[in-house]
């Protein structure tokens, strides 16, 4: 995206700070639950209370779904990671410090491929993933002049990524959030829900003129929630610099707000010292030494990512590019599109799946897993109008009753007596019937009005209740009217 | 490295740690005390030397990913100096 200013023509220069919930149980540094949604403070640990004399020790999950993610990131894996210390004074983290990785994070530099609009992929660089705990959760809005406390998400494993400055436009920084999702939800380690909080992204952006390589002062907003809020935090917070500079002005370091209301950025009260974390090496817990053996164990656990099985599902399943990443993007539909299509026509599964199919989820207020009509049978329906069983259009009366009932479609064709006749005869009969009941017709089409031809077969249709092989009809009709 | 005294006041904001005024000397000439200490380090020749990051030498011992702890909030929040609804509650944190 070029933005066009009064004087000059502007380039955005874009990076994010990712931050992803892990999948796990317990906590990174103590085994008090995970789990969302508990009572206030009943998920709390010691540890995560900041009692004194309380030692951490981390969990093995925890670095197991962070080397996971960081393989399905192409990064990598640093043998050797430390964790440090970073020390701030919050109410919601009884510590006083957050416990890191600075210097020596646990992956290092990687890969996401993104896909673009107009059908061209863009290799977006991973600077580096390290792992820490979360803090706890300050409640504002109970009471005008107190903030309420609950420690219950303080201690659970995160995991930060961050990305080089590569975005250079909001469309590339919402195809890359995508992106990330799908890979960590194919790779089970986050939930990715930006909505819930289990996914949270900072934005950095910056502004210079078209051509230059410079980098310019950059602000920040911290924990815009949603994928479409990030676009527009990204798109105003540049429009907001090019202003600036064409001003003459100066755009300051700072941190500021997004308002999802009005779509701006908003200057945040200036923190004093606010960057002023000391880090330190964590005393607690040595050194995290990993094996090339181990590394290799977590690879060889690795699913099919999106990317792969969108390739595959191209080369090898002949969809096209954007059925195929429409697929793939959700892990739950690729696996049920996979069943569906083994064995079977997979372009027209493909077809079903993102028409009729999503349309009755869709209808139904359904997720894929609470489907009435089973991947097997979206298959095997696929099968009967291939193999001439059942026209298109019979089929859609039978997908109906499958997600009413979830029955097979066999079943229901065999009872409903929706068989489609292919017995020539049969359909000759009512091709001479419908020919001896329109002569005026007749006369017209031999007059010229070739345009009639679809009419005819239609009648033909619909006399046979929609049963007539439309292919045999069209056929015979030619014959007939010749 | 001497420390001055805006430094002194800086280091106890970020602490958060009341330093009266009148003692504000007193912490700045035992900072630089601590400092000059610490500074004969500087005379080792550490060339060639990997930083040390710590002095335990013990491997880092991981657990398994079990829920252990937890259901206590009342133990949690013994000593909250104001407690509501099982919330912890502290004066107004944000404006």
């Amino acid at each position: 995206m070029i933005i066009e200013g009064k004087t000059n023509k502007w380039e955005i220069v874009c990076g994010l700070e990712i931050h992803c919930q892990i999948i796990s149980k317990s906590k990174i540094f103590s085994t008090a639950s995970t789990k969302f949604g508990a009572d206030a403070n009943q998920n709390v640990s010691f540890v995560d209370a900041g009692m004194p004399g309380m030692l951490p020790t981390l969990n093995k999950y925890c670095v197991h779904q962070a080397v996971k993610t960081g393989l399905g990131l192409r990064a990598v894996i640093n043998k050797y990671s430390e964790f440090s210390r970073k020390n701030y004074f919050y109410a919601d983290m009884p510590t006083g410090y957050q416990i890191t990785q600075f210097q020596y994070p646990i992956v290092g530099e990687g890969i996401v491929t993104i896909d673009l609009d107009d059908g061209t992929t863009k290799d977006i660089r991973i600077e580096r993933m390290h792992i820490e705990q979360d803090a706890g959760k300050s409640i504002h809005d109970i009471d005008p002049h107190k903030t309420f406390i609950d420690l219950n998400r303080a201690g659970v494993g995160l995991m930060e990524i961050v990305t080089k400055p590569d975005f250079r436009s909001p469309e590339e920084a919402g195809a890359f959030l995508r992106k990330l999702r799908s890979i960590l939800r194919y790779l089970e380690t986050c939930d990715g829900n930006m909505d819930e909080g289990s996914m949270r992204c900072d934005v950095n952006v910056s502004v210079r003129p078209l051509g230059s390589d410079e980098f310019r002062t950059r602000c920040e907003m911290k924990n815009v929630n949603s994928v479409k809020f990030v676009m527009q935090a990204i798109e105003n917070e540049a429009r907001r610099h090019v202003e600036v500079y064409e001003n003459g002005g100066k755009v300051e370091q700072e941190t500021r707000q997004f308002d999802a209301v009005s779509g701006q950025t908003k200057a945040m009260r200036k923190k004093e010292f606010a960057h002023d974390y000391r880090y330190f090496p964590e005393p607690d817990l040595p050194p995290l030494i990993l094996t090339d053996e181990y590394i290799k164990q977590v690879a060889d656990e690795l699913p099919e990512l999106p990317d792969a099985k969108k390739a595959r599902f191209v080369n090898e399943l002949g969809l096209t590019k954007y059925d195929a990443a429409v697929i793939c993007e959700n892990k739950e539909v690729a696996y049920f599109f996979e069943k569906a299509a083994v064995g079977h026509d997979a372009k027209k599964v493909a077809n079903w799946l993102m028409g009729d199919f999503f349309a009755m989820l869709k209808c139904k207020n359904l997720t894929i897993d609470e489907s009435p009509v089973s991947a097997e049978n979206l298959g095997k329906l696929v099968d009967l109008i291939e193999k001439n069983v059942i026209s298109g259009k019979i089929a859609k009366d039978v997908f109906e009753i499958m997600s009413e009932t979830g029955e097979e479609p066999e079943k229901i064709v065999e009872e409903k007596g929706w068989k489609q006749v292919t017995d020539s005869s049969a359909i000759e009969a009512i091709v001479d019937k419908v020919i001896a009941n329109n002569a005026d017709k007749v006369a017209a089409y031999k007059g010229g009005k070739t345009g009639l031809m679809g009419w005819f077969v239609g009648q033909v249709i619909k006399e046979s209740q929609g049963k007539a092989n439309p292919k045999m009809v069209n056929d015979l009709v030619v014959k007939k009217l010749s | 490295m001497a420390i001055d005294k805006q430094t002194v006041n800086r280091i106890a904001f970020l602490s958060r740690l009341k330093i009266d005024e009148d003692k504000t000397e007193d912490t700045q000439d035992e900072f630089n005390k601590i400092l000059n200490w610490v500074e004969q380090l500087a005379e080792v020749n550490t060339d060639n030397v990997e930083p040390l990051s710590s002095v335990n030498d013990n491997p880092l011992v991981c657990r398994e990913d079990k829920v252990v702890e937890g259901e206590q909030a009342d133990k949690i929040l013994a000593n909250a100096p104001v407690e509501e609804y099982g919330y912890f509650v502290v004066p107004k944190v944000v404006e």
